[in-house]
């Protein structure tokens, strides 16, 4: 990866259609490394979830030639909330298959358009429209039945899932691209709105109109465009059912730093893990050669569509052991080391995750939310934060290898993509 | 570009609730001078979108048939010996084709919500819980409404519960849904 940039994310953008907003990340991506030539690009993916939100069918094709990368190749990537994860991980396909020396992944969504609760409607539309759907069809609440399983199997608490509330809003201050930048407690997460028991209005990520752009080439050309490139040296994609009622209740797929007699009566994934998560996690390791994560990662941004969400991903990463993940925030491992929460955390920094604020705070653009996370984990190993964010308060001392997740309604598609300082 | 004073806690504060009605307008004025127009407010209209779908239940529709007779129909794989409570006509162990069976009525909650908030649609039916039930003999869960308790409080896992069924069927999902059996 040679660069990035994102829009601003915004509750709403009525000044812009999707292809102006695609077009600002794109020229912050293009003025970030001068020395690519519009001409260099050989192709580009692109993606966006909903044809619903745009009611525009091949929204792709537009974003595309806005840029003025008509004629070359161009195809739209989409996997629910994995949508921009599995662009990102196109564009490397594309690259690294030597069809493209340069490609551009860019993605967005304008969520905006809609009513608030038309557009739960339309995303809970990715539920099976024959069991689920008419059922009650409400993305917060299939997590909600997810989380209370998670705390019934294991203890997880509701001030843990405020915990990651707390620290990705506080995050969030420093990330002026956020949507949501707020100074929370853990009272306030409580005491804010019911949505779906135990989720509160502040455990949820937020509708948004927003776009992200990474562009992507081989080694060499990469070195030709910039001497800070970041190299992406593992890649894993996974999959679980659709119909959370579906899941197996079988054995856990081992980490490397996991044996079987870890898991002697849990039954796995049921609907308190997501298979799909841990599956992504196991083929990106293994491409990168990481065997115990925790130490061996610098930063995590991970795809919290909720607080709860984001701890039963900590487990997937085998961050700690499933059923661990309540404590692991709570011990303070994925907090940021510099910056005050107001809480006694004894292992502040271990491993920061979401040092961005993640969605809850940035905003979930769906089509660009994987590209997003990419950009800002590419913008934190390039020790570049301070230049982009006007401000270096989220900058990591040490930020050489980190790990993005992006994941899809219910844990069904799950992308792990390991980036690596290149130079 | 950092934004000096973010929003501290969320204060609930009064407004008025958003509707959305609006003026119909037939001309926008414009400057005497183009160059203005890159200042120009962006017009939002809105933009009505009705569709009657001719949906068809396909290969599960025995399962909709079952609810109008007051059975729950999953399905099963001979060869596997694996039980659907959420009918699959092809076993997604070993991809044959599985066959009709009667699910037991009565079960217990393997996990639940209840949903304060909704997609549009179900939004003017909130509170409503949601429970995903679990059968003995059977390998996977069914997703349906619990009626009956006041709140989550009135819920909890491992609770038994039994089918019930409406007696006008809508060929939905919801012709069934679970009350408390304890």
């Amino acid at each position: 990866m040679v660069s990035g940039g994102v829009s601003k994310f915004a509750k709403a953008r009525p000044d812009a259609t999707f292809q102006k907003i695609v077009k600002e990340s794109f020229d912050y991506a293009m003025h970030d490394v001068p020395k690519l030539k519009h001409s260099m690009i050989d192709g580009s993916v692109v993606s966006y979830f909903s044809d619903h939100f745009t009611r525009q069918l091949m929204a792709g094709i537009m974003a595309t030639d806005y840029l003025g990368l008509c004629p070359k190749p161009n195809k739209r990537i989409e996997g629910g909330g994995a949508t921009g994860g599995l662009c990102f991980q196109a564009g490397w396909e594309a690259v690294a298959s030597g069809r493209m020396n340069v490609c551009a992944a860019f993605g967005f969504e304008t969520m905006s358009r809609v009513p608030t609760w038309k557009g739960n409607e339309f995303i809970a539309l990715a539920s099976d429209v024959n069991f689920d759907y008419p059922v009650g069809g409400f993305y917060s609440g299939y997590y909600a039945m997810m989380v209370n399983r998670h705390m019934h199997e294991f203890g997880t608490t509701v001030e843990q899932l405020a915990m990651v509330s707390v620290k990705n809003h506080m995050n969030a201050y420093g990330n002026p691209y956020a949507q949501k930048r707020r100074k929370l407690t853990i009272a306030d997460v409580r005491n804010s709105a019911m949505v779906a028991y135990p989720l509160t209005l502040l455990d949820i990520c937020v509708m948004s109109d927003g776009a992200a752009t990474c562009i992507l080439a081989d080694e060499e050309t990469a070195f030709r465009l910039t001497d800070h490139p970041v190299k992406i040296t593992g890649v894993g994609t996974g999959t679980d059912m659709m119909r959370m009622a579906d899941r197996p209740h079988g054995d856990v797929l081992l980490a490397p730093n996991e044996k079987k007699s870890d898991y002697r009566n849990l039954k796995y994934p049921g609907v308190h893990s997501f298979r799909a998560g841990r599956s992504a996690g196991l083929q990106a390791y293994k491409m990168a050669g990481i065997t115990d994560p925790l130490k061996q990662l610098d930063f995590v941004e991970l795809h919290d569509a909720y607080t709860s969400s984001e701890i039963q991903t900590y487990e997937d990463l085998a961050l700690c052991k499933y059923g661990d993940g309540g404590k692991f925030v709570e011990a303070g491992y994925p907090f940021m080391p510099q910056i005050d929460y107001g809480m006694k955390l004894p292992m502040k920094g271990a491993l920061p995750v979401n040092p961005s604020g993640g969605l809850i705070a940035c905003g979930h653009p769906v089509g660009a939310t994987g590209l997003m996370q990419a950009v800002f984990a590419f913008w934190q190993i390039q020790g570049s934060i301070k230049k982009h964010y006007g401000s270096g308060e989220l900058q990591l001392k040490k930020a050489d290898r980190g790990l993005i997740h992006s994941h899809a309604g219910t844990g069904t598609y799950v992308t792990v993509s390991i980036m690596e300082r290149g130079w | 570009m950092a934004k000096k004073n973010p929003t501290i806690a969320p204060a609930a504060s009064p407004k008025v609730e958003e509707l959305m009605t609006g003026t119909t307008v037939f001309n926008i004025p414009l400057p005497a001078d183009l160059k203005a127009l890159k200042g120009m407010s962006p017009i939002v209209v809105k933009q009505p979108y009705h569709i009657d779908y001719i949906h068809s239940y396909g290969q599960d529709s025995p399962f909709f048939a079952g609810l109008s007779n007051g059975k729950l129909l999953g399905t099963k794989c001979g060869r596997c010996d694996y039980t659907y409570a959420t009918p699959r006509l092809a076993c997604t162990h070993c991809g044959r084709e599985t066959k009709w069976v009667e699910i037991p009525l009565s079960g217990r909650v393997h996990t639940f919500t209840t949903c304060y908030f909704g997609g549009e649609e179900f939004l003017k039916e909130t509170p409503f819980h949601l429970v995903l039930v679990e059968f003995d003999g059977v390998d996977t869960l069914f997703l349906s409404r619990l009626i009956g308790p006041a709140g989550p409080e009135d819920i909890r896992i491992g609770m038994k519960v039994k089918a019930k069924f409406r007696r006008n069927s809508q060929l939905k999902p919801t012709d069934v849904y679970f009350v408390p059996s304890e």
